[in-house]
């Protein structure tokens, strides 16, 4: 069984951590996940470095390029994942170019080798997911998780509700990852129509949510909550995971 | 062979809309659009009127008399380099404009290296009353100093990018941020045949009025029709209306930078492979990990790590054939149209015109080279580089 699946059977609230993987030191991903599963995190993000994210704002570019720097890649990734065994599910994020130029089905299988649960992989559109590649993440028990906007319309929703077999990744205004804005009236409005939809996944809201009151407001439309860009802040100014996790809480 | 988008939005297999799904409405609106406001009688109006009156279309095709006889065969040179702002890319932008205000955008954003795109768009932002942002790398800011500050003047606002590279590549990543951060009331007028369907296939439309134009000023049919490739706009625009007729060669310059092998290159067909720049699947400099390679090029409008995809498809039938020219065969072969036809051209299309020195075409052939700018932007690297 999928851990995404029992996860979301007996859980609310949940707290999903967003990092990059190889930051700040190369050899920090293993650490931080174990620290991180230790503070009682439901589950875990790992965000594979690229050169150019499009999808992200100028905090998760910095550790980003300075994991690149630092030598971080899929391979050697997937070393570090071996030594790791946290009871929390484990995501990889990441663009499409690093997944396609290590091989779409290698990737898979390593990745499921490695007790990886899931993939988020933004900039490859569902259309295109489920003609070339559902097989081959279905074949590695591997879950893709959509991502939807305030933009994106009902018929849609639907359609990715459909196609998805986790949860859904609710990001909270159309941005990039970073943009500190809370969880304002609009915002809210569009987490009740997102709610109202009664879709059959579960929904954890991302982006803009970044401490503990906009965690609390968006749980209270969702069954948890991501927090990316204010933990990757918080491991440049070395506070301690542990303490970060009790600030949200 | 067929070299037009097919449904799906792919040139063979290069192509399609790899996008983070916040941008998914914006590229619908277009895709579902596009076609019909530009086949609509309305639109075709307004936009020949402006390409004639306000543009200058048709540019001449001149018949480069005294390059000819050097190179011992006939040289026409496509002159688009006479277009108001100074390059092709105004086509693009007048026909961008139309659409953006048939969608009711009020903010425009686009991304620019050399400036030429961004001073067309500033342009017509000012033209139709529009606001207008333009990312433009460090680097090619202060490389292309007089075009930052004719988009100043234009009124658009110069965002700086200093990520990455600080070149083209960098500052379409920002326009495209933007764009996620603005889903609404933006429109991105991107300035060449990349980016996500249906933009390739849009651009390369609204471009290919400079091969239509050939065809008619030629009457003879081309043995050769010779474009530079950073993006590939105007190669495309040049290519278009030749595309399914075999016996016109074609052939696409990249820039090779200090040389294919110096490490310091924007030459995507020699040493790219395919993945995923700017939602667009197509050729791309990349390393073993997928990273994007920082390119390099003299020129700012070539300097960029991968191609349009209808050029990664025609590379791939070998319906067009890519070779690469240095930044020193370019800057001499800028000299060179200068002192023999009195035509200063764009670093860009040097790169087009050195490849003339390698072509061998005989004296009976037609050599058609798009000059897709004029240099005055350049002024400043040709004065460092002018030869004693
Ligand atoms: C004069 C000129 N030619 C060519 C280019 C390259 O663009 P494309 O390959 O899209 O024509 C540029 C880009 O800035 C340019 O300014």
């Amino acid at each position: 069984m999928n851990k995404l699946n029992t996860l979301f059977s007996d859980k609310k609230k949940l707290l999903s951590i967003y990092f990059t993987a190889g930051f700040p030191e190369l050899n920090s991903t293993a650490k931080i996940l174990n620290e991180l599963d230790n503070a009682g995190v439901d589950m875990i993000e790992i965000g594979i470095p690229f050169s150019d994210p499009l999808a992200d704002g100028p905090v998760i570019q910095d550790s980003s390029e300075r994991a690149i720097a630092n030598g971080m890649n899929v391979s050697f990734l997937f070393e570090q994942l071996k030594n790791v065994n946290t009871k929390a599910p484990l995501i990889l994020m990441g663009y499409f170019n690093s997944v396609m130029q290590f091989g779409v089905e290698k990737f898979c299988k390593q990745s499921k080798s490695v007790g990886v649960s899931g993939l988020i992989i933004p900039d490859l559109p569902i259309e295109v997911y489920l003609k070339e590649y559902k097989h081959v993440f279905q074949k590695y028990d591997l879950k893709n998780i959509f991502l939807i906007s305030p933009q994106t319309s009902n018929e849609r929703i639907k359609l990715i509700d459909k196609h998805s077999d986790a949860f859904i990744y609710a990001v909270s205004s159309s941005s990039t990852t970073g943009t500190k804005n809370g969880v304002n009236a609009d915002k809210e409005k569009y987490f009740s129509r997102i709610k109202k939809m009664n879709l059959k996944n579960p929904v954890m809201i991302g982006f803009g949510i970044s401490e503990k009151q906009s965690f609390n407001k968006a749980c209270n439309y969702a069954s948890g909550a991501i927090i990316g860009t204010a933990f990757i802040q918080s491991l440049k100014t070395k506070t301690h995971v542990t303490e970060f996790i009790k600030t949200i809480r | 062979m067929n070299y037009s988008v097919n449904k799906e939005g792919y040139y063979g297999s290069f192509g399609g809309a790899y996008i983070p799904e916040m941008l998914y409405p914006n590229i619908e609106e277009i895709k579902n659009n596009y076609q019909k406001i530009i086949s609509s009688q309305k639109f075709k109006n307004e936009y020949n009127a402006l390409l004639a009156n306000y543009a200058g279309r048709p540019t001449p095709l001149y018949f480069a008399k005294r390059l000819s006889e050097k190179y011992k065969t006939n040289i026409y040179l496509k002159r688009e380099d006479l277009l108001h702002t100074g390059a092709h890319k105004i086509n693009n932008t007048l026909g961008q404009i139309l659409i953006a205000k048939h969608l009711g955008k009020k903010r425009i954003i686009a991304e620019t290296g050399a400036g030429q795109h961004g001073v067309a768009t500033a342009t017509v932002c000012a033209l139709m009353g529009l606001q207008c942002i333009v990312y433009m790398g460090e680097v090619d800011i202060e490389r292309q100093a007089p075009n930052v500050a004719r988009m100043k003047m234009l009124g658009a606002k110069v965002v700086s990018t200093t990520s990455g590279s600080k070149t083209l590549k960098d500052a379409t990543n920002e326009a495209i941020r933007d764009w996620i951060n603005n889903a609404t009331d933006t429109y991105y007028i991107i300035g060449s045949v990349v980016g996500p369907h249906p933009y390739p296939d849009l651009v390369a439309k609204l471009q290919s009025v400079i091969s239509k134009e050939i065809k008619l000023q030629l009457r003879t049919k081309p043995n050769y029709v010779i474009a530079c490739v950073g993006g590939g706009s105007n190669a495309a625009g040049a290519f278009y209306h030749f595309m399914n007729d075999k016996n016109v060669k074609l052939i696409a310059v990249e820039a090779a930078g200090k040389g294919i092998k110096s490490g310091h290159s924007a030459a995507t067909m020699v040493l790219g492979k395919p993945g995923i720049i700017h939602g667009s699947k197509t050729m791309l400099m990349q390393n073993s990990d997928g990273q994007i390679t920082e390119p390099y090029s003299i020129s700012a409008g070539l300097d960029y790590p991968g191609v349009g995809p209808i050029h990664a498809h025609l590379f791939d039938t070998d319906r067009a054939k890519f070779v690469s020219i240095t930044d020193a065969e370019a800057l001499k072969a800028a000299y060179q149209l200068a002192k023999l036809e009195g035509i200063i051209p764009a670093l860009e299309s040097a790169h087009a015109l050195a490849y003339l020195g390698k072509l061998k075409a005989k004296k009976n052939e037609t050599v058609v080279v798009n000059l897709s700018g004029r240099g005055d932007k350049d002024l400043s690297t040709y004065i460092k580089h002018l030869p004693i």
